[in-house]
């Protein structure tokens, strides 16, 4: 019966209940109302206590009835109230306390780089540039179709996403390029971010460059001596200069840094993809006008003291397979296998994988990171440069078991692995000896034997045209080499190769001098380039070891669905060991977890080294690893021993080499090389003409 | 059981909140229940008792509950909402798409060149009180939330070196480059979003747009010696012009970047060791047009009072509104003491000191808008039928001109006689006196440290100074300046000049600080190239003032301030002690558009290839919010403005575009200057 006042009691606060009192003690209407009801409740308890509790009943059961509803009400202001005083102390404490707090809790910090060498008297000397990688520079829009109206300039790529995440597949019409072209589609254009903000943090505190520039600036660097080469990584590299004379940019910004520091030659950082991009530059720079800089031969040896190649991927990386054969990843797969059904299945209608692999076989850049080199680098059938021929397996068996304190660089159990074999159709296939593997021709197989219902397919992907039967050849051509790779590519995704073989090229050049390498698919291909002739020039390759990195996967057809990518990574096959190196149907070998040592230090520690074919003019080239160290707690962030991909740019030792080589040392001065992983001894095994 | 305790416990229950604190008849409740209830009880009673304790906080909480929740809940469904609800942009701020339909596309590459205050500065290297802000805005964007944080931080790192010009040791801040580096200067004040915007629309981008992002607090010339500014900008341009098929920029100037640009102009024309080294062909081989907006050619007034006091017309008013506020030193504020301090740090202030001194700005019983009439909610009317309005205006003139010209000649004057009265009347040649007695000025060394140079002064030459009927021209304000603050003028003297030149081809105004006076320099030879000054018109501009001692008399303490109770009488030019001009709120018509209007018109002697010029003026309607605001930030978003801007980066030339189109007095004013062309 007093349910509908002490409905009503919460929304007042206490003043006016107050207030509510002491005027329904005058106007006895409504407690005359209530009273009966009250009476009948308490019948038992006699008269005294009706007159007792008549009138602060009311309250009470105010308060009592406080519903949930009022707590929750209660409980959201209460932890806001704490929230935004907690926030308020937060904002008006002086910023170096947390610093204080980190300090207490894991003892003094290190000094950064930058500053440790600033007191050593280190200075600014020459202009830096840096070269981001794929995926981290930032994208903004310029043009947009309808549904991005009013997101001028707002990041497409990095940052928060801009407003993008609201509307997905807004969002991936316009991060994707057209298909036939390579370009935006038209109405759109997606450009670069200039300026250091291009690839400082890629999303919100995620560090790129930032802590280079940090430490650089620690010892004197500004915005006039650094330079971020910021170019659309989702063009392929001759396509950035057609559409956005990216490297007459780079080249007149690199003119202008050394014209403005008194003629001191720069020293480049490219990191990840940069590495190829920039190799591809110092082609075009040389090449004449129409198709190139005009720079002449000898732009590089006047303009660039050293070039600090920051987990190059100089022979691409067998990640980059994986994305585009199944757009998959070590984690994505994983990921699959725990939870199976949300990722395969159209929840929502999203098809986020297909949706995703369309965006990312438009972009033409990735092509640039398919192994390179074919067999000769990466192993064949029953070789592979990291592992030792099977005669020797018993013994590095035996190694394996002292690894840790031997600390020879392996991360897992190399044996039996057959790395060359990138793709292998099951697991037996991937270990059997070659001999006993029959393995069917796929290429003749005809298509066109449509996969059921595949017309439903409202996102086109080329694997739609294929049918079931060539499907089934290409899993029963059961393992796949890195020379057999790009034949398969070509098989399943015959448009999109003929785009990205226009642009890029993969093989191994019997004669540089041949007059058709000067064409600019074969830029940066570093087995089909020659360095160009600057003699004085210091090439380093700084990568990280220590961490499992993709190398070979194991794949198995999927069941057969509607519009589904057919093939998928076996993510049930594990080794046999406790530490194989086959884990979740992938193959894992040394490197940064995205590029394997072999990719990132073999032309440093072999192709180039000394004067070879590759490198007639005797550029010095030295190989500097970071060994992987995970961060000692979580104050550390992302850890400053880092060795993966991104996180390198954080490695304190890898900022020291970079601050020491740009205030002038050369590469003898920092130490010349500094090996932890095998890389000679599988350098050597690699059998190429130099 | 059950029964009887929920009997039992209404009482109880009812007592307990009656008198929340009195515990004692709770307890004498308690005795008469059981052992294990007693134990229950208390337990509930307790939670009873916290909801009965609903006091004034739990409802301060769960108000700020209920309010958060009902926040979340529209942001919410605001948020959902959204990317249905199509969100279109205001069509009259895009005449870009306009134009495009029109079939305009972008063919000449843009240079935007930032005025002062609007650009961005970013910190690189900080004293310890900023850890943590490395990179990050100290002027623009989120910047001045630092203002709030650690205001005296915030102004140690944007002042600079007092003798140098340049960075204190220890700290280095840096212009913002890119092109929303100076986007936003402060939040929802566009500064050139509209333009950038509109201009994307036509098919602008990175590689065609360029902000030449500049230091705007040194000297033009310090800007190349520590930044490399200028060569950066000199690259710049040769790589669009040759990125972009041999297409010649079109520049596009603000407010001071205007003379940042003469500047350049005479710069990357200029042998090497100095300047860029060019050549003589260098601007008429790159540039097809300069379109400036709000330019400051000639300086404006606003600068002199913020020297002298660190005031503008706001700060005045602010100030007659709340007295006590910015003089009491309440808080150990004393806000004005610090701008001028950091202010005065900052060389590029004194290039926007007016120039050409009495030929110019008139002197003491004249000036060239002596004929201006004040009112300006008439004269907007007047406006509005713009079919024949100089027609229109004359004859409104010859109605409204019954009282004396304002003598604008006088910059400075101390108390309002000496602003009106004629200069026969005035005392003569005080200044010289005065500038005499310096030898004997003497440090109060009771003030302690020296903040301003007026520290520095004894007080009875800032009396002396201050004294009643004293009037200052744009010529002999400098006198006093250098008088007063004489190690500004010292360093800031060798970066700027302000006169006007009598022979150009002497040697000396090869020298870089005559180069960013237009008055002073020599165009380029560029005969086909343009120059447009582009301004608004039609609202208040601060033109000259009316000064009185200020009345405390301690230390660290700005002598002057501007005399607010003096006001005219209706319809007056002077209002709280400033005499307002026709112009943008800032630059007055005079200085914007003087040199297009008379000074390089024509072939003059400095303009000698030339160069044609053309005014165009943007008038100033009843405001609707922004979209034609003519003030002179606002006038950045200005639709007809930003569409002249398009068709000329698309090729267009004044003349196409239609020629002059002048709405305020700037011929007339222009005829009455007697200057040697």
């Amino acid at each position: 019966m007093n349910k509908p006042l002490s409905f009503y009691r919460p929304y007042f606060l206490s003043k006016t209940m107050s207030f509510l009192r002491r005027r329904n003690s005058t106007d006895s209407s409504k407690t005359r109302i209530a009273d009966p009801n009250i009476e009948k409740d308490g019948a038992d308890d006699g008269d005294k206590k009706k007159d007792q509790y008549k009138i602060p009943q009311r309250r009470n059961s105010g308060s009592k009835k406080w519903s949930c509803w009022d707590n929750c009400c209660w409980f959201i202001g209460f932890i806001c109230s704490i929230w935004w005083f907690c926030l308020f102390l937060y904002n008006t404490m002086p910023d170096s306390i947390p610093q204080f707090v980190t300090m207490a809790i894991t003892g003094p910090l290190p000094d950064p780089p930058g500053v440790k060498l600033r007191k050593e008297g280190l200075t600014a000397n020459h202009p830096v540039v840096l070269v981001p990688g794929v995926v981290t520079g930032g994208l903004e829009l310029w043009e947009g179709r309808h549904c991005a109206e009013g997101l001028l300039g707002k990041r497409l790529w990095g940052g928060s996403f801009g407003e993008f995440y609201k509307r997905p597949l807004c969002w991936l019409e316009h991060i994707s390029l057209d298909n036939d072209t390579g370009f935006d589609p038209p109405g759109i254009r997606v450009r670069p971010v200039t300026g250091l903000v291009a690839a400082d943090y890629f999303a919100t505190g995620y560090f790129v460059w930032a802590v280079v520039i940090a430490n650089l600036a620690h010892i004197g660097y500004e915005e006039k001596s650094l330079y971020m080469a910021a170019y659309d990584w989702r063009l392929s590299f001759q396509n950035t200069e057609i559409r956005d004379q990216s490297l007459t940019r780079i080249k007149s910004n690199i003119e202008l840094l050394v014209a403005t520091h008194g003629g001191k030659k720069v020293v480049v950082l490219p990191h990840s993809m940069g590495v190829q991009y920039f190799l591809h530059f110092m082609k075009w720079v040389e090449t004449p006008a129409p198709r190139g800089g005009g720079g002449g031969p000898d732009w590089s040896a006047k303009h660039i003291k050293a070039i600090m190649n920051i987990g190059a991927p100089f022979l691409g990386s067998p990640k980059s397979i994986a994305l585009h054969f199944s757009i998959e990843v070590r984690d994505i797969a994983a990921l699959r296998a725990q939870a199976p059904g949300l990722l395969d299945k159209d929840v929502l209608g999203l098809q986020t994988f297909k949706h995703l692999m369309r965006m990312f076989r438009t972009w033409d850049a990735t092509f640039s990171m398919i192994p390179k080199g074919g067999e000769t680098i990466w192993g064949g059938l029953d070789w592979s440069p990291e592992t030792e021929t099977v005669n020797n397996s018993a013994k590095k068996g035996t190694d394996n078991s002292t690894r840790n304190t031997g600390g020879n660089g392996n991360i897992c159990d190399t044996k039996g692995v057959n790395y060359g074999r990138l793709i292998s159709f099951n697991k037996d296939w991937a270990e059997t000896h070659s001999s006993k593997i029959e393995r069917v021709d796929f290429k003749h197989v005809a298509k066109g034997d449509k996969l059921t219902n595949s017309s439903n397919c409202d996102i086109w992907l080329e694997y739609h045209e294929m049918g079931n039967r060539a499907i089934k050849a290409v899993a029963d051509h059961k393992v796949y080499t890195a020379g057999s790779i790009l034949d398969l590519l070509h098989y399943v995704a015959p448009k999109l190769m003929a785009r990205g073989a226009s642009h890029f090229s993969y093989g191994i050049a019997d004669d540089l001098d041949d007059p058709k390498y000067d064409q600019y698919k074969y830029w940066s291909n570093p087995l089909e380039t020659k360095l160009p002739n600057a003699p004085d020039m210091e090439i380093y390759s700084l990568y990280g070891v220590g961490l499992p990195t993709e190398r070979g996967y194991i794949y198995k057809v999927a069941p057969p669905s509607d519009c589904s990518i057919p093939f998928q990574i076996d993510t049930s096959v594990d080794g046999d060991s406790e530490d194989s190196c086959l884990r979740g149907g992938v193959f894992s070998g040394d490197g940064d977890e995205t590029v394997p040592i072999i990719s990132a230090g073999f032309m440093c520690a072999k192709g180039w080294r000394g004067k070879t074919r590759f490198n007639p003019s005797g550029i010095r080239t030295y190989n500097r690893e970071y060994k992987h160290a995970p961060p000692a707690n979580l104050l550390e962030g992302r850890g400053t021993q880092s060795g993966s991909h991104v996180d390198l740019l954080g490695n304190f030792a890898l900022i020291e080499d970079v601050l020491r080589v740009a205030a002038g040392a050369t590469g003898e001065d920092i130490g010349g090389d500094r090996v932890y992983s095998d890389i000679f001894k599988w350098s050597e095994r690699i059998n190429i003409k130099l | 059981m059950a029964s009887n305790f929920l009997r039992l416990r209404k009482p109880y229950y009812v007592e307990s909140t009656i008198n929340c604190s009195s515990s004692s008849d709770q307890k004498l409740v308690n005795l008469s229940f059981g052992i294990d209830e007693t134990r229950n009880q208390t337990k509930k009673r307790q939670a009873k008792e916290h909801h009965g304790r609903r006091s004034c906080l739990d409802s301060c909480c769960w108000v700020t509950g209920y309010l958060c929740t009902t926040w979340w809940l529209l942001l919410f469904l605001y948020h959902c909402c959204l990317p249905f609800t199509v969100v279109h942009e205001v069509p009259e701020l895009m005449p870009a798409v306009r134009l495009k339909r029109e079939g305009l596309t972008g063919i000449h590459p843009v240079v935007l060149v930032p005025g002062i205050v609007t650009g961005g500065l970013e910190l690189w290297e900080g004293k310890p009180c900023a850890d943590g802000l490395f990179r990050k805005r100290l002027w623009g964007g989120g910047g001045f939330t630092q203002l709030l944080k650690r205001p005296l931080c915030w102004l140690e790192h944007l002042s600079l070196h007092n003798e140098t010009g340049l960075d204190p040791p220890g700290i280095r801040v840096r212009p913002v480059p890119g092109l929303f580096g100076a986007d936003y200067s402060a939040p929802g004040y566009f500064v050139w979003d509209v333009l950038v915007k509109n201009l994307a629309k036509i098919g602008y981008e990175g590689k065609n747009l360029h902000m030449a992002a500049y230091d705007w607090r040194l000297s033009f010339q310090n800007t190349e010696v520590r930044d490399r500014a200028l060569s950066r900008l000199k690259s710049k341009i040769e790589l669009m012009y040759r990125a972009n098929g041999n297409k010649k920029v079109v520049v596009v100037p603000h407010s001071m970047g205007v003379a940042y640009f003469l500047h350049f102009l005479k710069w990357v024309e200029t042998p090497p060791p100095m300047g860029g080294g060019g050549g003589l062909g260098w601007c008429a081989e790159h540039i097809k047009a300069i379109v400036n907006i709000g330019p400051s050619f000639l300086g404006v007034p606003k600068a002199v009072s913020n020297i002298l006091s660190a005031e503008g017309k706001d700060v005045a008013y602010f100030r007659a509104m709340v007295p006590g506020v910015l003089d009491s030193g309440t808080l150990g504020l004393r806000a004005l003491e610090h701008v001028m301090r950091v202010s005065r740090t900052w060389d590029s202030v004194v290039s926007l000191m007016p120039k050409g001194g009495e030929t110019i700005w008139g002197n003491m019983d004249w000036s060239p808008e002596e004929e201006h009439v004040c009112d300006f909610s008439k004269k907007r009317y007047f406006r509005l039928s713009p079919s024949d309005n100089n027609v229109n205006k004359s004859n409104a003139k010859q109605v409204f001109r019954v009282k004396d010209p304002v003598k604008y000649g006088r910059i400075i004057s101390f108390g309002k006689a000496a602003s009106v009265l004629h200069s026969s009347q005035l005392p003569t040649a005080v200044l010289k006196e005065i500038l005499h007695m310096s030898a004997s000025r003497n440090f109060n060394s009771s003030c302690g440290e020296a903040w301003t140079e007026y520290d520095e002064m004894s007080r009875e030459s800032i009396q002396k100074i201050g004294a009643a009927d004293k009037a200052y021209t744009a010529t002999t304000l400098f006198d006093l300046l250098r008088f007063v603050a004489p190690k500004m003028m010292n360093r800031t003297e060798a970066h700027f000049s302000h006169g006007i030149a009598d022979n150009l081809d002497d040697p000396k105004y090869n020298h870089y600080k005559f180069w960013s006076n237009p008055l002073e320099m020599k165009l380029p030879d560029a005969p086909n190239m343009e120059i447009y000054c582009s301004y608004g018109v039609g609202i208040p501009t601060e033109r000259s003032y009316v000064y009185k001692l200020s009345p405390s008399n301690k230390c660290k303490r700005i002598p002057y301030q501007i005399d607010t109770s003096v006001d005219g009488e209706d319809r007056s030019c002077l209002k709280s002690g400033v005499y307002f001009a026709d112009g943008d709120e800032s630059v007055p018509v005079l200085s914007a558009g003087f040199m297009c209007a008379k000074g390089w018109k024509g072939r003059t002697r400095f303009n000698p290839s030339g160069i044609n010029t053309y005014v165009r003026e943007y008038q100033s309607k009843p405001l609707t919010s922004g979209i034609k605001s003519m003030a002179h930030v606002d006038i950045m978003g200005n639709i007809a403005l930003i569409e002249d801007i398009l068709r000329v980066a698309a090729g267009a030339t004044g003349e196409e575009i239609g020629g002059n189109k002048i709405y305020s007095d700037i011929l007339r004013m222009s005829e009455r200057i007697n200057l040697r062309l």
